[in-house]
């Protein structure tokens, strides 16, 4: 299974980094485990305290329970899970980040557990690099870039290539 | 509606016209004399031809103009329609939609075209009794016509110019155009067709050229054709044939009048001016927000019950009522006639009978029955599979038949009616029945039950549905590819419908299917497994009841339990979706039937049956296969729906590997 298409399906968007003319991107960065990420602004649907999860049995853990978020039922996604860091509880900081991924023929909302969500803030591709081959304990599948701003690094994960082992047609252990 | 891509209009649209023109071919079959269902065809192919170049799809309109071609001159006279130009059609049909769907063989093509030419010429070695006999027509001095075209005609693209050249070219001919319908400039609609035509046309031209030439506009255009005087017809013989074509008219146009019911495309026609086509995700998303609606009409209620608030109350109620209103409305919208999933079996029938060589009817009964949309598209396959069972395997071969008093031709029945909120759908035959003998050295030549067990009726004839059974003693085309009845059994299960067989040997079998009439709201029991929530379908809980804890300590080692002197195995829920909480003091068994065997499943309480709005769970549940759902409660919180079979196979694989391991 190839780090863009998931079960078949084609996550557009997420693998590439669409800077635009001026080499830039604008992303909405947040901490988890004392890192910071950052996704697309564009694809962030929305910012919302946490809501009461329902636990799927038998669902891998990085994508482990689902929340009723406006009517809709939405897998919560841990990028804990995929980075290896310990669980942490919530705190009154913590928030879900409702993406949306573009699949092949639907959309698909994603609540992505966020310990804080920091801004939006513009990058530029000239102060990113490739995750480098040492000194990074991830699988470097799975970001796409890192970005230095200000004294952080923040990271661009690669949602697609995170999310396709869920997609396995198991589902069962993960 | 907004398809942005034309194609996928035209699509849509050449799927419908083939759809009509396989109608009207298999009508053909019975009355091929027909000149309705000729001129049905001929029109269906003639747009398809039209729109299909203009689409950019020239091997359709090419390979269509063919076949557009044999039908005119049937028309026309100048070819008689048989069973092998029929039949040449309906291959030509499907090769048509393979070029339209974009996966044709250009071989297939070819080698229909050949056919075709064969089938068009053979016939024309004996011109005898042409469907139209042009000749009497033709013995008339000329015709006078007055006819307006349709309002619209200019806005749906018709070329009035066009139409008074093609009338000029039968004969010498005086148009004079009536402009009494012209409103004042300032009043006038620029696209509206409001001249109308008085003409006269002398010559002898037969009345069905007239015809022809409005072919495409005559049902809604006004058109009045009178022979023209004697005075210009001097002989006596050309005097009476007008009275007598005038007469003729009449039997035609009374004929034509019950052709209606029975012409597909005059059905669809009819049908499409009151219809109005939505994308099916479009009526999903509305009832997602029909769904959202109860859920917080159900909140408004509960907080309205608990203020002393009367003012408050009345309009809660008021909302809680238009909400059940607006659902129920939600659900009919969704709701389709089963007519047009029976419609499709025409064709099946009609091609199976060719290929076992037996003559089958097939009957239709009660298609005005309503099932969603949804559903008819996944009842479609089972239906085939038994249709096909019943033709290949259930109706004998025609001497065999006579052999046993029947009448030669075999019948395929398919009804359909509703009772209480599920479709009843009943497939049956009157062909030799399911053979207990047989179904029993089967069964235990697979080793599914042992030698001279003691089996009722039932269960032997329950048996057909287990995995890996096919009584048929040869794999023919048509059924036996290695799926047998137990696939369908599993189908319409996952439609959480019923499936049942009733057979009498010697007289045929009856399959009755039984599905809910609607895959969107769902009757659940909702119980809770430590501190969630999951919804079991009611429909497969056969009764509940409590597990003591002495038993509970008894069956530790073998999840087995005793109910009305059966064995009944269950399943802890608990374990199964490894939840910490502590068990209840009092467990509950939900006695759940899935097909052969009830399971218990123990859960910690059971909280009370719910109205459950189902929704879809996301390409990461989805493959986990113990929930097929799930919905949202009364305050707000998620639970999942279980998929009981998926569930109780997973428990038995489970036991299994325990057996194994100890």
């Amino acid at each position: 299974m190839s780090a863009r298409s998931i079960g078949g399906w084609l996550v557009k968007g997420s693998a590439a980094i669409a800077w635009d003319a001026h080499g830039e991107l604008e992303v909405l960065t947040f901490d988890l485990g004392g890192e910071r990420f950052a996704i697309e602004a564009t694809l962030v649907r929305e910012i919302v305290e946490l809501l009461p999860e329902t636990a799927v049995p038998g669902a891998p853990a990085l994508v482990g329970a689902v929340v009723n978020h406006r009517g809709r039922i939405v897998p919560v996604a841990d990028l804990r899970a995929a980075f290896a860091m310990v669980a942490a509880p919530p705190t009154v900081e913590s928030r879900l980040v409702v993406a949306e991924l573009a699949l092949d023929d639907e959309t698909l909302l994603l609540a992505l557990r966020a310990d804080r969500v920091r801004e939006v803030v513009t990058l530029a591709e000239a102060s990113s690099g490739d995750a480098p081959s040492v000194g990074v304990r991830w699988p470097r599948a799975y970001m796409r870039r890192l970005v230095r701003s200000g004294d952080d690094v923040i990271v661009l994960p690669d949602l697609a290539a995170i999310l396709a082992p869920a997609f396995d047609d198991t589902g069962v252990g993960g | 509606m907004s398809i942005e891509d034309p194609t996928a209009a035209f699509r849509v649209e050449a799927r419908e016209l083939l759809d009509q023109v396989e109608q009207a071919l298999l009508d053909l079959t019975h009355r091929l004399d027909d000149p309705a269902l000729i001129d049905s065809v001929f029109r269906g192919l003639h747009t398809l031809k039209g729109s299909g170049a203009m689409f950019g799809f020239d091997a359709l309109a090419a390979f269509t103009h063919h076949i557009e071609s044999a039908f005119d001159r049937v028309r026309k006279g100048r070819a008689r329609a048989t069973l092998e130009l029929v039949a040449t059609a309906l291959a030509a049909r499907d090769h048509m939609r393979a070029l339209v769907e974009g996966d044709a063989v250009p071989q297939d093509g070819a080698a229909i075209l050949v056919r075709l030419a064969a089938a068009v010429d053979a016939p024309r070695t004996e011109p005898a009794a042409p469907p139209r006999s042009a000749g009497r027509e033709a013995a008339t001095s000329g015709w006078r016509l007055s006819f307006r075209l349709p309002r619209a005609a200019l806005a749906h693209g018709t070329n009035a110019l066009a139409l008074l050249d093609e009338l000029r070219a039968l004969g010498d001919c005086t148009l004079v155009a009536r402009r009494d319908m012209i409103p004042p400039l300032d009043q006038l609609a620029e696209r509206d067709c409001l001249i109308a035509w008085d003409a006269e046309l002398r010559g002898a031209v037969p009345r069905a050229a007239i015809d022809d030439v409005f072919l495409f506009v005559l049902d809604d255009m006004e058109l009045s054709v009178t022979p023209l005087a004697s005075a210009e017809a001097p002989t006596t013989a050309t005097e009476v044939t007008p009275v007598l074509e005038a007469a003729r008219e009449h039997e035609r146009s009374a004929a034509d009048q019950p052709a209606p019911d029975t012409s597909g495309e005059r059905r669809a026609r009819v049908a499409q001016g009151e219809l109005v086509r939505v994308p099916a995700a479009r009526l999903d998303t509305l009832m997602d927000r029909v769904g959202e609606l109860v859920i917080a009409q159900s909140r408004l209620s509960q907080l309205a019950g608990d203020r002393h608030d009367l003012l408050l109350r009345s309009v809660a109620e008021e909302i809680e009522r238009l909400a059940g209103e607006l659902r129920d409305t939600m659900m009919v919208l969704r709701m389709v006639p089963v007519a047009s999933l029976f419609g499709r079996f025409r064709r099946l029938v009609h091609d199976l009978a060719r290929e076992t060589g037996k003559a089958i009817a097939l009957e239709t009964a009660g298609e005005s029955t309503e099932i969603d949309k949804s559903v008819g598209e996944r009842l479609f396959d089972p239906l085939v599979h038994i249709v096909r069972n019943a033709c290949d395997h259930g109706l004998e071969p025609p001497d065999e038949r006579i052999a046993f008093g029947k009448g030669a031709t075999g019948t395929i029945r398919l009804a359909a009616h509703q009772a209480g909120g599920a479709a009843v759908i009943t497939i049956s035959d009157d062909g030799r029945g399911v053979s207990r003998a047989r179904v029993r050295a089967k069964a235990e030549a697979s080793g599914l039950v042992a030698p001279g067990e003691v089996l009722s009726d039932a269960a032997l004839l329950a048996l057909i549905f287990h995995p890996g059974f096919s009584t048929a003693a040869a794999v023919t085309n048509l059924s036996g590819r290695g799926v047998g009845m137990d696939v369908v059994k599993r189908e319409i299960e996952r439609l959480r419908g019923t499936i049942e067989l009733v057979s009498t040997e010697g007289a045929g079998t009856s399959i009755t299917l039984r599905i809910p009439l609607t895959l969107a709201i769902i009757d659940g029991l909702l119980v809770r497994v430590g501190t969630a929530c999951y919804v079991i379908p009611l429909a497969a809980v056969e009764e509940c009841l409590e597990l003591s804890a002495e038993e509970d300590r008894r069956s530790l080692g073998r999840s087995l339990i005793t109910l009305r002197d059966r064995l009944v195995p269950f399943l802890r829920l608990r374990e199964l979706f490894a939840s910490d909480a502590p068990p209840d003091a009092f467990q509950k068994i939900v006695v759940v039937a899935t097909g052969r065997e009830p399971v218990g499943l123990v859960v910690d309480q059971i909280v009370g049956s719910h109205q459950t709005v189902v929704k879809a769970l996301s390409p990461f549940h989805r493959g986990i296969g113990s929930f097929s759902g799930a919905t949202i409660l009364g305050d707000g919180g998620v639970a999942l729906i279980l998929d009981v079979a998926q569930l109780v196979a997973l428990g038995q694989q489970i036991e299994a590997a325990m057996e194994q391991a100890a």
